[in-house]
């Protein structure tokens, strides 16, 4: 009798191999996984949005003849001194302590090299950022690490964190491998703990407090300094509006694609909002208040080329902040650290274990010898290479639905792939004139 | 002294007059009549000057302070002297939540009492509580030394790191990591001086000192329970 042909051997959708790795993992350790960088899963992004071009009822404008404006100004509604910024791209805030002082570097000369802002990040303001940054955004953060006055004053604008993309609701953690004399001394800590970060501030609670927080920092710095309010993606509706309410002269909204220093897993991939939909509520929120390009919005979560960038401007962002691209165009994750990334266990594209402070490429550590295979000039010349690509591939696309400003892009020149994304970004679904949720349907 | 009414002035001018002064490092001073609960008065001064408030203020009163001499003759609102660098800032009456927040150094006054999260996340800076001090007081304090003369509320120095706290009444509660330490001669000096320079009546053998255990400083699966 024949044998009964054996069916491939099946792996479980629910129970796959990733997953009972982590279960393994768990049952081992009996600690949550920690790590850096944004949600890992597919989510709706912008891939699934496509520009509809020029057609008989639209003109282009001519590549590489007709003019296409990128420049933005931030800060309009009541600092004194805006930043004046030559491209709508700027740099996320990223500390000295989860990146090394190389790196660090490396952003300021590229941001500046490109004529756009970069940003502190928790732990303060190091000379050598401020001098290698013609514009310099300086956070203020829940743990006020590092926070000083002086900084303050010489900031070029200030950026209230309330939450991030990658964690909206959390604190941070710099474990102890990163925490050296230099960190810990700006943070005043002592050397070697785990830092923990706190998730609120300290001395304010919701709108009312955020508002006199706000007057605070302006009677501070002379009202010069454009005020920041940064979210995470959350409830980007009531949370622009609160921090229009408060005073912000710029919100700053980050999706779930945004990276973190470090945190668990389990709360990137399971807290907050795709970048996508964020954008239209915020917007929305704007619009409502009568503050659309007053109060000017930065966008950043999962954005890595010039189409990115096009379609966040279209749904009516100002900007957008780069973060974990910025990181990858310096050298994060390149295969040429291929050999050293297997003995760490993983493999280009995949190293996430940035609070370990074992980065090859000598980014995310504060390792010196690591630290040292990052060249900050080359890093800068790296990074100003790629904000022009960024810039020209914005120009490409908004060339061809005939804008002579990247900010004359709109939702009417986008339309989606998926249901999902239509819903998320109000624009028609492709080939008709519908999205879930359109009024009067 | 130059006389200010805050009744006639703005916020900004009012402020602006004062940041001025702190820059000529001549060590004016100045007298601000009806404060009436402002906001942000006398704050992001560098430099020394020295202030005195005719009655009490609103939130961040004095933040940010570097060198400059601030009085409150009333009681201050939350964030009193928050971030604070240098100088002195002394509150007459009660200061609401969050006194002395983030503070990096100077002395921080209070003759009556202070709300909760006195101290919270200080980094340097010695604070004096005349009185009684509220819940969740020095929660992750990170340096420098909070006093107080009469109780303290609940979990007193919760998350603790390397300030030390030190405490002549009750102390309702401990939070986190945060245990009663020895008092030696060194801990008795430093507080003497601490008294001293607050104008307390009290003698350093009245008190007790609380500091971190340092359990929770690199993450253990096995303090999950304490947080």
């Amino acid at each position: 009798m024949d044998k009964t042909p054996d069916t491939e051997p099946r792996q479980s959708w629910t129970f796959s191999r990733e997953t009972n790795s982590e279960i393994r993992r768990a049952a081992e350790s009996g600690i949550y996984d920690i790590r850096g960088g944004g949600a890992k899963r597919r989510v709706p992004h912008f891939d699934d949005l496509v520009f509809l071009g020029a057609s008989i009822s639209r003109y282009p404008l001519e590549g590489y003849r007709e003019k296409c404006e990128t420049a933005v100004t931030l800060g309009t509604r009541f600092a004194k001194k805006p930043i004046e910024l030559k491209i709508p791209i700027t740099i996320a805030g990223m500390s000295f302590g989860a990146l090394s002082g190389q790196a660090k570097e490396a952003l300021g000369r590229g941001a500046t090299l490109a004529g756009t802002s970069t940003t502190t990040g928790d732990g303060g303001m190091t000379p050598e950022e401020r001098g290698h940054s013609d514009k310099l955004v300086y956070q203020y953060l829940p743990s006020r690490y590092g926070m000083n006055p002086d900084d303050l004053r010489r900031a070029d604008a200030i950026e209230i964190v309330v939450g991030q993309g990658a964690k909206p609701g959390g604190g941070g953690m710099l474990l102890g491998q990163k925490i050296t004399e230099r960190v810990a001394g700006m943070r005043d800590l002592p050397e070697g703990i785990d830092q923990r970060s706190a998730c609120r501030h300290p001395d304010w609670t919701g709108p009312d407090d955020l508002e006199i927080k706000i007057l605070e920092l302006r009677e501070i710095t002379n009202w010069e300094k454009p005020i920041y309010v940064k979210i995470g993606g959350s409830r980007p509706y009531f949370d622009t509006a609160l921090a229009i309410k408060s005073g912000a002269d710029v919100i700053v909204l980050d999706g779930m694609q945004g990276g973190t220093a470090a945190t668990q897993d389990v709360f990137i991939e399971h807290v907050g909002l795709p970048t996508l939909a964020c954008i239209r509520p915020a917007v929305q929120a704007l619009q409502d208040l009568n503050m659309h390009r007053e109060v000017q919005l930065v966008v950043s979560g999962g954005i890595r080329n010039g189409a990115d960038v096009a379609k966040a401007l279209a749904l009516g962002a100002d900007a957008v902040a780069i973060g974990t691209a910025a990181l990858v165009a310096l050298g994060d994750n390149d295969p040429k650290w291929e050999e050293e990334y297997r003995k760490l266990g993983t493999t280009y594209g995949a190293y996430d274990d940035w609070h370990e402070g074992a980065d090859p490429a000598g980014i995310t550590t504060q390792d010196p010898v690591l630290a040292a295979r990052m060249d900050p000039v080359e890093g800068g010349r790296r990074l100003r290479n790629y904000l022009n690509v960024l810039t020209l591939e914005c120009q490409t696309l908004a060339r061809a639905c005939g804008k002579s400003h990247v900010h004359n892009l709109e939702p009417e020149d986008l339309c989606a792939l998926t249901m999902e994304a239509a819903a998320m970004a109000q624009v028609p679904l492709a080939g008709t004139d519908w999205y879930p949720g359109k009024p009067g349907f | 002294m130059t006389v200010l009414d805050a009744a006639n002035l703005s916020l900004r001018d009012l402020n602006q007059t004062l940041q001025a002064a702190a820059k000529t490092r001549s060590n004016e001073a100045f007298e601000i009549l009806n404060p009436r609960g402002s906001h942000a008065v006398a704050v992001g001064l560098d430099g020394p000057v020295t202030v005195t408030i005719k009655g009490s203020t609103g939130y961040y009163c004095a933040g940010m302070n570097k060198e400059a001499s601030v009085t409150v003759e009333g009681s201050a609102g939350p964030g009193t002297a928050e971030n604070m660098m240098s100088g002195v800032v002394t509150i007459e009456g009660d200061a609401s939540q969050y006194a002395g927040a983030t503070g990096h150094g100077g002395l921080l006054n209070i003759k009556g009492n202070a709300s909760s999260r006195c101290g919270i996340s200080m980094k340097g800076i010695d604070i004096v509580v005349h009185g009684n001090i509220g819940h969740m007081s020095a929660f992750m304090a990170q340096k420098g030394n909070l006093v107080v003369l009469g109780d303290a509320g609940d979990a007193l120095g919760d998350s603790l790191y390397e300030a030390r706290l030190f405490v002549r009444g009750e102390v309702k509660s401990l939070g986190a990591d945060c245990v009663e330490k020895e008092m030696r001669p060194e801990h008795l000096s430093l507080l003497e001086d601490l008294l001293a320079r607050a104008g307390a009546d009290a003698s350093p053998a009245e008190f007790r000192r609380y500091g971190s255990a340092r359990k929770l400083y690199n993450f253990n699966i096995d303090h999950a329970g304490e947080y």
